[in-house]
């Protein structure tokens, strides 16, 4: 579905990523796994067109490179910035409904909302809270389920797990496999490597902007360089 | 002083305050998005003003009509100032978008100044403001209490526009964090072109007023209120749209009341205002009702 070809960008006077190619099929949950610093959040930005980029992105055969982020959201892709980036001073609700801006069918949107606080009890009983009253998981909930509120075809997440606690890291992961048995494609960036190629069906491994390494999540598992220097085994 | 007195100095200080407040709006909502001292906003009301002065006696339309044609035609103007003159430097550093707001400034009074000529011009003032009234001795014209009036109706609309609707949201998403909202496909852009909009017919209706108050208009009349303005929003808490309110009334009623209380220093009651920018700076930087500064990533 998701087809970057020879993806280039330049920050500045750096070379940030030089010349990636990978795809997302449809339906699978496809994870980039790297240091810090490697281009993950960078490859990401670039797809959604936050970032200048050079090469091809394409999101079922039409390109968004060069298409503003507004044009390339509307098309399908979504995406859960890192640190959660929910609108502290809006309440959850409003959040949510942020997410399905572009949206005109109201009948739709209130469907997504009902199930959104079905997947999400806790959002339901805050939802006339302002969003940095909330916790962190919550909050994680919160830009996840705001994501979804734009009904996207591809979904985007830059390290979801970040600065969660481990019993939540579970559960965030536990709903990225749920969302996608539902039949959503998910682009997943994790420096939680281990936890990102479990539920993978297919990871990258992205090194100082190139990608060194890919193959089916439990290969890169099994894999000794993966282990050695993403899972930390010796 | 008497009770009577002081009662028609108070309504005199409304009516001021609520100028300052339409006009500061702009400033505030504007800052609140882009970070931008909009420093031509004090001349987009000049604007405003000669718009409907040529209006009524240019067009000979009805007041009503000629006020709503300028009002629309000012935030007309203002969307044409943000495409053309900040949203090239929406990437650029700050000064140089602040700087560029001063030279919009400069060119909107020199372009005045060709137009409409430096020549002072006599404001028309509708009959229905014009009226003396004398309320158990209280002595105030009609604009007096009809100034108040439209102000806080607009000032309504407002709240409703930016609490109660979609667009309204997103303004207020746009001002907390612009590449996430442009991440829930909106179009920043048009939402910051809608703020100008919504700020330049603010501070045109403000205008208009201002001239019914002070009925002699000239192309530099929009310098004074707009640094006045901008005090206020100051005051209030920039990039919050009650404190731009309450930082206008307070001004307002401060003017007013130092000058009837201290008439010896009368002379000083621009000074004053400024005094009060000078000590919210040092004292309380984020103003009334503003909230701690947050360094944006």
């Amino acid at each position: 579905m998701l087809v970057v070809e020879n993806l280039h960008v330049f920050y500045g006077g750096i070379h940030a990523l030089k010349g990636i190619t990978f795809n997302v099929p449809q339906g699978k949950i496809v994870t980039l796994i790297g240091a810090n610093g490697a281009g993950k959040t960078t490859t990401l930005k670039a797809i959604c067109g936050l970032v200048d980029a050079k090469g091809s992105i394409r999101l079922d055969d039409v390109e968004l490179v060069g298409k503003p982020t507004h044009e390339i959201v509307r098309m399908g892709v979504s995406m859960v910035p890192e640190g959660r980036r929910v609108f502290p001073n809006l309440t959850v609700m409003e959040n949510l409904l942020m997410g399905a801006y572009h949206r005109d069918n109201r009948d739709e949107v209130e469907e997504d909302l009902r199930w959104i606080f079905e997947l999400f009890p806790r959002l339901k009983e805050r939802a006339w809270q302002k969003a940095g009253t909330l916790s962190g998981g919550e909050q994680q909930m919160l830009a996840l389920g705001r994501a979804l509120m734009s009904r996207p075809k591809l979904l985007m997440m830059d390290e979801p797990s970040l600065g969660l606690a481990p019993l939540l890291v579970r559960e965030v992961f536990e709903v990225i496999k749920h969302i996608n048995e539902e039949g959503r494609t998910i682009l997943l960036i994790e420096q939680n490597a281990r936890a990102a190629l479990k539920i993978a069906h297919y990871g990258y491994v992205l090194e100082t902007g190139k990608i060194t390494m890919e193959g089916t999540g439990s290969d890169l598992l099994n894999d000794d360089r993966v282990r050695k220097v993403y899972l930390g085994e010796s | 002083m008497g009770f009577v007195d002081l009662l028609q100095q108070l309504a005199n200080g409304v009516s001021l305050g609520s100028l300052y407040a339409l006009v500061a709006i702009g400033y505030t909502m504007v800052y609140g998005i882009i970070r931008l001292i909009n420093f031509a906003h004090g001349d987009v009301m000049m604007v405003g003003c000669y718009l409907a002065y040529f209006g009524v006696l240019m067009f000979h339309m009805p007041w009503q009509i000629s006020w709503i044609v300028a009002i629309g035609l000012t935030s007309l103007l203002g969307v044409s100032i943000y495409v053309g003159a900040y949203r090239p430097l929406r990437r650029a550093p700050r000064i140089s978008a602040l700087i560029t707001a001063i030279g919009v400034s400069f060119l909107l009074e020199s372009l005045g100044l060709v137009i409409f000529g430096g020549r002072p011009k006599a404001f028309p003032r509708p009959p229905i403001l014009d009226i003396g009234l004398n309320l158990k001795g209280v002595y105030i014209m009609s604009f007096t209490i009809w100034i108040p009036v439209i102000a806080g109706v607009l000032l309504l609309c407002l709240v409703f526009l930016v609490y109660k609707t979609k667009v309204g949201m997103a303004m207020r998403a746009v001002a907390t964090d612009m590449e996430t909202t442009s991440l829930m496909g909106v179009n920043i852009d048009r939402v910051i072109a809608i703020t100008f909009a919504v700020g330049s017919a603010l501070a045109a209706a403000g205008g208009i007023m201002w001239a019914i108050r002070f009925p002699q208009i000239n192309p530099y009349m929009g310098i004074m209120p707009g640094l006045k303005a901008f005090i206020a929003a100051v005051f209030g808490g920039i990039g919050n749209i009650f404190g731009a309110m309450l930082g206008g009334f307070l001004l307002g009623m401060i003017e007013i009341l130092v000058v009837a209380f201290m008439p010896h220093i009368a002379g000083y009651r621009d000074a004053i205002a400024f005094a009060i920018l000078i000590a919210v700076l040092l004292f309380k930087p984020t103003g009334l009702l503003g909230e701690p500064l947050r360094e944006k990533v």
